[in-house]
């Protein structure tokens, strides 16, 4: 710990941050998870999906683009914070279609795995938009399909600044916004399966969809069969 | 002292794929330590057609997709104490649901049954026709979850859900201890 | 409003359209420098001369500017002003408020339909007009409005729509049917001939005799800390609706260290019902320019901006007259009033149709020439804000009201309201009452108060701040229009008792659908589920727990939203649950024996019905028939 680091406390633990780090980026480091669906390692932060939300010091904020600041009590897991959580991850799931049990996601899917973690399991009061657009599958190597897209932005930033090429970006407003591509398809781009953006861990769901892949891992071993969603970065804690 | 009574289940399938009842005999061996809690009224497990008698629990597979399926269900909400919607299609519509995306234009139920019985890509249907027999129950306009048909009580996820979960769920109402799901069961698929 | 239901690509250009020249679309880039940061400008200036945003045009647009295609699509759709498919030579937009509607739109809308032979959302095959709604253009006061091209009309009534359509459709321009000697009109004179200001009640600050640069030049007998000082000693606090101190604001920006600083103006006045900045604009805009070099005097910028909102452009030139005037007499550009280095000097952003960017961090992004999306906080405006710099950004009654307060002193200022909510405010006045328009008057009025001077006395429901304010009911026409109580950027509408509650409550809350950025999940989903939520109050199909359900969402969008529209949005339902609760409950339809009564099975089955051409077994009594 330098002169200039700061602490301030998680649900009471208390933590150690370098100046400028987030909130998020302390509890990472301190084995302390923070659910999270817009945020990604290695990538910018966005502070879109709101899934991070936290109280510092009674308000909400974004944890992941919110300065840590001294002396500050954050609230992560509570059931106040935790069921605004699962209304937003509820809402991705209705705004979208997210049909589990055809998804060729489902199993590594960090939308399905934080409803588990957030016990989305209660009838649901919110209604289904139903989206109808278009599959994309005009690249020989990967398929879009933006009907399941929850607006993350990840491959965006994975594409402008790890790829240096720029292949997705959002359109539209609203409701209406979306990730398009920058061409008439994906096929008019230049994304190549070998990019940081198509990889599997850059698309939260099943989105971005790399063919000849599907399926090689059975439901029932896949990533989230393992763990709860989190359970690497709380597993430093333990460890 | 007399014997308390066995709760009394009841069970249906509406637009399902019977998968979920699957689960439910994937119960395995168990089967036999819950037939000593439970006797099954109406479901296809005894086909047993009607209600015999009102019942503790109905467990309910699928959603509704046509005029039937909100009949049942109806009757299984009259007639039941609790009811369970088991599987993602009855939580949330599932697999037939899909039919409500792509549902947007101005016939969408006559643009449905065309793509699925004359027009679609692989289609073979040599009579040319969609189904009308008058036994067919009236398809709905869209596909819809229990719950916003009746009130739903519980929901155990799943396509299908394990024989454990649901073995789990049932035994620990039945002994009014049931708290929630260990998130390491919740499965949506 | 449509939803995700319908987000399909735009359909293609279905009328014919001459092919756009690329050699022009790189002359409107060269005219910006090929600036990235003014791509509002240049799409602009492409939608104006060529009506739509095509294809090509982007991936022009995105090499001259170094930019990818994705990203100037990115700012073509995100604007409601620009097209991605072919509009029509006159594109006629008809104020889709709820004040406009109960003023008679739906009649209007219809005339416009018929001589047109057009609907409402569509372009005419040969070309020659586009129709379609957008929300409130800043005139409620003389609803129903439309915009035509660059002008506007108000105070349409059926025989008015037609004559304009007539005029249109024999090929007169707009600005010849506003008056015949157009032309030969001042830019004040063009203006004032298309709106009436409607200013029924002038104060002692703004509305009243006004001298000229009088601030201007005692600011400049004082030090930049000492104005702020003056500033912060009045009370001033913003006056766009969120009400932060002025002279905080401005001694943060001025506080940081930085190169450059910037002043701009938000005249992006996008809630409905709100229009005191449209006759600031009109009659007061030097006042606004004096307000803004003394801030930038002030924090110690050179360069500023009014961003003067899509919907206002007729006062464009007005604005830019009184920029040209000034520079011409020293008071803007280089050794301003002849004090050496001193320089300011401020341009015109236009908007384009996207209430967002009255959002300060959205209002940067657009100046930016980026998709008008609030930036992440921290950092603030005043410490990073327009590309980078320390930024001031206020409405233009704060400047208005600064500027006077140099002149005055902070003590005068000071004096007029009450304690929290110094000086006079401008309040628009619209909806059900005598009198609409204008009112200049000190803080701390009562709501009944103004009925009573405005001709509303029989108000049943009083929206005050706009759909994000709060709607109160006759118990509460005492509470008083101050920010401690209620607070408003100045919009208060008048609702009589014949108004339905959740009439207006829907049409507000899809305003805030389509005016939702997207950014954040909350406000981009939650808000679509609200507006879905009160359709179904409206047509009775709400469960009697969707009272518990509008509650809890609305909690959840407020706390976790990412600006100041989603934390502000569920207020029509939230206020109205609290001062109009029977109209909630007299809605609802409770469950029988566990079963919603709320899901109609005869509706669901009635295209089924018509498709197998036979009744049902289970619904019909009669199913023989």
């Amino acid at each position: 710990m330098s002169d200039q680091d700061i602490t301030f406390t998680i649900d009471g633990v208390e933590i150690t941050a370098k100046p400028g780090q987030t909130i998020m980026e302390a509890a990472d480091e301190a084995g302390i998870y923070i659910p999270r669906l817009c945020d990604h390692e290695g990538l910018r932060h966005q502070g879109g999906c709101r899934v991070c939300t936290v109280k510092a010091n009674g308000r909400s904020v974004a944890a992941c683009t919110q300065p840590a600041a001294a002396g500050i009590a954050v609230e992560n897991e509570n059931t106040h914070v935790n069921k605004m959580r699962r209304d937003l991850v509820e809402m991705l799931f209705h705004e979208g279609n997210h049909l589990c049990p055809i998804c060729e996601a489902s199993g590594n899917c960090e939308l399905q795995a934080m409803a588990y973690r957030l016990e989305m399991v209660d009838p649901t009061r919110f209604p289904y938009l139903e989206p109808c657009r278009a599959v994309d599958a005009s690249h020989p190597d990967i398929a879009l399909d933006t009907n399941r897209c929850i607006s993350c932005g990840r491959c965006i930033r994975a594409s402008k600044d790890v790829d240096g090429k720029g292949v997705f970006g959002y359109v539209g407003r609203g409701i209406h916004r979306r990730v398009a591509v920058n061409g008439e398809d994906l096929a008019h781009t230049d994304a190549d399966a070998a990019d940081h953006a198509m990889s599997d861990e850059v698309c939260p769901v099943g989105c971005i969809i790399r063919k000849r892949v599907g399926f090689v891992t059975p439901i029932g071993e896949r990533e989230f069969d393992k763990g709860l969603i989190g359970y690497e970065i709380e597993g430093k804690r333990r460890g | 002292m007399a014997e308390p009574r066995k709760a009394r289940i009841a069970t249906t399938s509406l637009a399902g794929c019977f998968g979920c009842h699957m689960a439910i005999l994937d119960i395995d061996e168990r089967l036999i330590e819950l037939m000593k809690l439970v006797e099954i009224d109406r479901s296809p497990l005894t086909d047993i057609k009607r209600f015999t008698q009102r019942c503790d629990i109905g467990i309910i597979e699928g959603g509704c997709c046509n005029e039937e399926n909100v009949h049942v269900l109806r009757d299984f909400r009259r007639n039941c104490d609790v009811l369970i919607a088991i599987g993602q299609c009855a939580i949330m519509g599932g697999l037939p649901v899909m039919r409500n995306a792509i549902m947007h234009s101005d016939a969408p139920l006559r643009e449905c049954l065309e793509e699925a019985y004359i027009t679609g890509r692989y289609i073979r249907n040599t009579t040319h026709d969609i189904p009308n027999d008058p036994a067919l129950p009236l398809l709905l306009d869209e596909v819809y979850p229990c719950s916003e048909v009746v009130e739903i009580d519980y929901q155990i996820p799943g396509c299908a859900p394990t024989g454990d979960v649901i073995y789990e769920t049932l035994t620990s109402l039945l002994a009014g201890k049931f708290h929630g799901f260990d998130r390491m069961h919740i499965k949506f698929d | 409003m449509s939803t995700a239901a319908q987000s399909g690509d735009p359909a293609g250009p279905t009328v014919s359209v001459p092919s756009i020249p690329e050699e022009q679309i790189v002359a409107i880039c060269e005219t910006y420098a090929n600036d990235r940061h003014r791509m509002l400008d240049i799409l602009r200036e492409v939608q104006d001369r060529f009506r739509w945003i095509s294809p090509k045009v982007m991936e022009t647009v995105a090499r001259q500017t170094g930019l990818s295609r994705i990203e100037v699509e990115g700012v073509a759709s995100f604007y409601s002003f620009l097209s991605q498919t072919p509009k029509g030579r006159v594109t006629i937009r008809l104020c889709d408020d709820i004040v406009d509607r109960f003023a008679g739109l739906a009649e209007v809308a219809g005339i416009f339909e018929q001589e047109l032979g057009i609907g409402m959302g569509e372009t005419s095959g040969d070309g020659a007009f586009s129709l379609e709604y957008t929300p409130c253009i800043g005139l409620c006061d003389q609803a129903p409005a439309a915009m035509v091209n660059d002008v506007v009309v108000t105070s349409l009534t059926p025989e008015r729509a037609r004559q304009w359509a007539q005029a249109l459709k024999a090929g007169t321009p707009p600005e010849e049917i506003v008056s015949e000697r157009f032309s030969e009109l001042t830019p004040h004179a063009r203006a004032t001939e298309q709106v009436e200001n409607n200013i029924r009640h002038a104060g002692a600050v703004l509305l009243g005799p006004v001298p000229d640069s009088a601030g201007l030049k005692k600011a400049l007998d004082m030090a930049p800390a000492q104005i702020i000082d003056t500033i912060e000693a009045s009370g001033l606090r913003g006056c766009g609706g969120a009400g932060f101190t002025t002279g905080r604001k401005w001694r943060f920006a001025a506080s940081e260290p930085a190169e450059k600083r910037y002043v701009l103006c938000n005249a992006d006045e996008g809630e409905p019902g709100t229009f005191k900045d449209r006759v600031l604009l009109t009659e007061r805009p030097h006042l606004l320019v004096e307000g803004m070099t003394i801030a930038a005097r002030a924090v110690g910028a050179r360069e500023g901006i009014i961003y003067l909102r899509g919907e206002y452009v007729y006062l464009r030139e007005l604005i830019e007259e009184v920029l040209a005037d000034r520079r011409a007499r020293g008071l803007l550009g280089a050794n301003i009033l002849g004090i050496d280095g001193f320089d300011f000097d401020l341009r015109v952003q236009m908007g384009a149709g996207a209430y967002i960017c009255g959002e300060e961090g959205a209002l940067i992004s657009s100046c930016e020439g980026l998709p008008g999306e609030p930036k992440t906080r921290p950092p603030f405006p005043v410490n990073r804000g327009y590309l980078g710099f320390p930024t001031v950004v206020n409405n233009v009654e704060t400047f208005c009201h600064a500027a006077r307060i140099l002149d005055r002193g902070a003590q005068w200022f000071f004096d007029m309201g009450e304690e929290g909510s110094h000086g006079t405010k401008l309040f628009s006045v619209s909806g059900d009452c005598l009198n609409p328009g204008i009112y200049e008057l000190p803080y701390g009025l009562e709501v009944r108060e103004l009925l009573e001077m405005v001709g509303g006395e029989d108000a049943a429901a009083v929206q005050v701040g706009g759909p994000s304010g709060t709607m109160i009911a006759r118990d509460s026409f005492h509470r008083r229009l101050t920010f401690d109580d209620l607070a408003t950027g100045g919009a208060v509408i008048v609702f009589s008792g014949e108004r339905n509650v959740l009439e207006i409550v829907e049409y507000y809350m899809s305003f805030f659908v389509h005016e939702s950025c997207g950014y954040c999940t909350p406000c981009r989903v939650g808000n679509v589920f609200l507006q879905k939520a009160i359709g179904k109050f409206r047509k009775g199909l709400a469960n009697p727990e969707d009272i518990d359900y509008l509650k809890d969402l609305s909690g959840t969008i407020i706390e976790t939203s990412r600006c100041g529209l989603g934390m502000t949005s569920p207020n029509p339902i939230l206020t109205t649950l609290e001062n109009f609760p029977l109209v909630y409950s007299a809605m609802v339809k409770p469950s029988k024996d566990r079963i919603r009564a709320t899901f109609d099975i005869q509706s669901a089955i009635e295209g089924a019905r018509k498709l197998a051409k036979r009744r049902s077994y289970i619904y019909d009594r009669d199913f023989s028939k």
